[in-house]
């Protein structure tokens, strides 16, 4: 009667098998370092039905800059031209900075900064389980692309590579609760650590003690402790400060200053220590 | 025992459970996605026991976790379990009216969200909103839909 006993193993051991070998991937993804590998193959293997998920969106996307009028996009070609204009002007200031910083930076034997390359990318509109902040980037290791690599945007920064595949690669946001960066406040120069908590648009400032002097409104920039994020740029601004002494840190929470949910264009920043002119500099303590 | 036929059909439906999974939506209602790949696979074992059990709902799962960016294996594990009981029970869930169906459905469903936030939670350390539960009212809500159009496919390509 029942056809699905006649047939290879029963049931309950197709489900002891099935709890046993995702109990071995889990561990494995989650406490081992060879799931970035793995990761980055099985990325490569499903980056197809990225690009067939988010056709409708790309095709939708497209009629609708097709129809816009005429009108709007000389309002929009406009618009555009004001910004370049206005921020040619502060980049000429700019590079003049960069020169003097560099002269001083010389004078005192410490390393100098360097920019390296960019690579612009484009987040595919395809879903990721809120559990994990993910996103989807339309490049990948043929344009370049490597495992950590940073991600920023025109506000801040976003978060970093989690796994490449040729043509596509997953990038973890800040958000995430398994995601941590180093940061230090521009005011003051405390270092701190920031925590994902999940959520879109708080994050967790960690470990720091009662006497750290710290405000609301408070920019906290990376500061390139954490061997993964270049220096100074912009991660939050703090929040909320909640001091509860019977706690041995204060609670601190701040928000992002990229709009992590609505992130359309990242930049992916190169790692710039790899130059051969900063090894020949000695370093600072 | 009758020859197994259309094994490519009921693929390229698990297939397109598996786009509408990560097919973009609106920001609105983004969170409020069924469950489409579980809900097609849950037909299918309902239908057709002997050819989709546990060991494609293990794969899906996998392939789920893979295109979502869940830990590996959490959605395989959930999906095991689900297709699980519904495979244990698949002659009286069958017999049931397509209400009924969707109401057992929906309590599969919030087994499925639970597993999987249970297995987030002590892996990475997810919390808790109330609105992760969504998936489970819509879920039961487009059951009846995809029961009727899946029987059709079934039927149409005399798929057994």
């Amino acid at each position: 009667m029942n056809q699905i006993y006649s047939r290879g193993p029963s049931l309950p051991l197709r489900l002891f098998l099935a709890v046993v070998c995702s109990a071995g991937l889990m561990f494995l993804d989650r406490y081992t370092d060879s799931s970035t590998q793995l990761r980055s193959y099985l990325t490569a293997a499903v980056s197809p039905l990225f690009y067939v998920a988010s056709l409708p969106e790309t095709l939708f996307s497209g009629a609708s800059a097709q129809f816009m009028s005429q009108q709007a996009v000389l309002e929009e070609n406009a618009r555009l031209k004001e910004t370049l204009l206005q921020q040619s002007g502060q980049l000429q200031l700019l590079r003049f900075l960069q020169q003097e910083n560099e002269k001083l930076r010389a004078l005192l034997g410490s390393s100098s900064v360097i920019a390296g390359e960019r690579l612009v990318a484009e987040v595919l509109a395809v879903y990721s389980h809120p559990f994990s902040h993910q996103v989807v980037l339309n490049k990948g290791s043929s344009d370049g692309v490597t495992e950590h690599q940073p991600v920023i945007d025109d506000q801040g920064v976003v978060g970093q590579i989690v796994s490449v595949g040729p043509t596509s690669s997953r990038a973890l946001l800040i958000s995430d609760n398994t995601h941590a960066l180093a940061v230090r406040a521009e005011r003051t120069g405390v270092r701190a650590i920031v925590e994902g908590l999940g959520q879109w648009d708080v994050l967790r400032v960690m470990h720091l003690p009662h006497s750290a002097d710290i405000r609301e409104g408070d920019r906290l920039l990376t500061s390139g402790l954490d061997g993964r994020f270049p220096e100074g740029y912009p991660v939050a601004r703090v929040v909320r400060i909640s001091q509860d002494a019977s706690q041995p840190f204060m609670l601190v929470y701040a928000e992002p200053y990229a709009q992590l949910d609505r992130i359309r264009h990242v930049l992916l920043l190169s790692d710039s220590r790899q130059l051969p002119a900063v090894q020949t500099t000695e370093e600072q303590p | 025992m009758r020859k197994p036929q259309g094994t490519a059909f009921i693929y390229l439906s698990i297939f397109v459970g598996l786009l509408l999974t990560v097919m973009p939506l609106p920001q609105l209602v983004k969170l409020a996605r069924p469950d489409w790949a579980l809900l097609v696979l849950m037909y299918w074992t309902m239908a057709l026991p002997q050819r989709v059990s546990i060991g494609i709902a293990f794969f899906t799962g996998f392939v789920v976790d893979v295109l979502v960016g869940t830990v590996l294996g959490v959605n395989a594990l959930a999906f095991a379990v689900v297709i699980f009981v519904v495979a244990l029970h698949h002659l009286k869930i069958r017999n049931f009216s397509i209400v009924q169906q969707s109401l057992l459905l929906g309590l599969l469903l919030a087994l499925y969200q639970l597993l999987l936030f249970w297995l987030s939670h002590f892996l990475t350390g997810v919390y808790f909103l109330p609105q992760y539960l969504w998936p489970v009212l819509t879920g039961m809500l487009v059951w009846p839909w995809v029961f009727w159009l899946l029987r059709r496919y079934r039927r149409q390509l005399k798929i057994q």
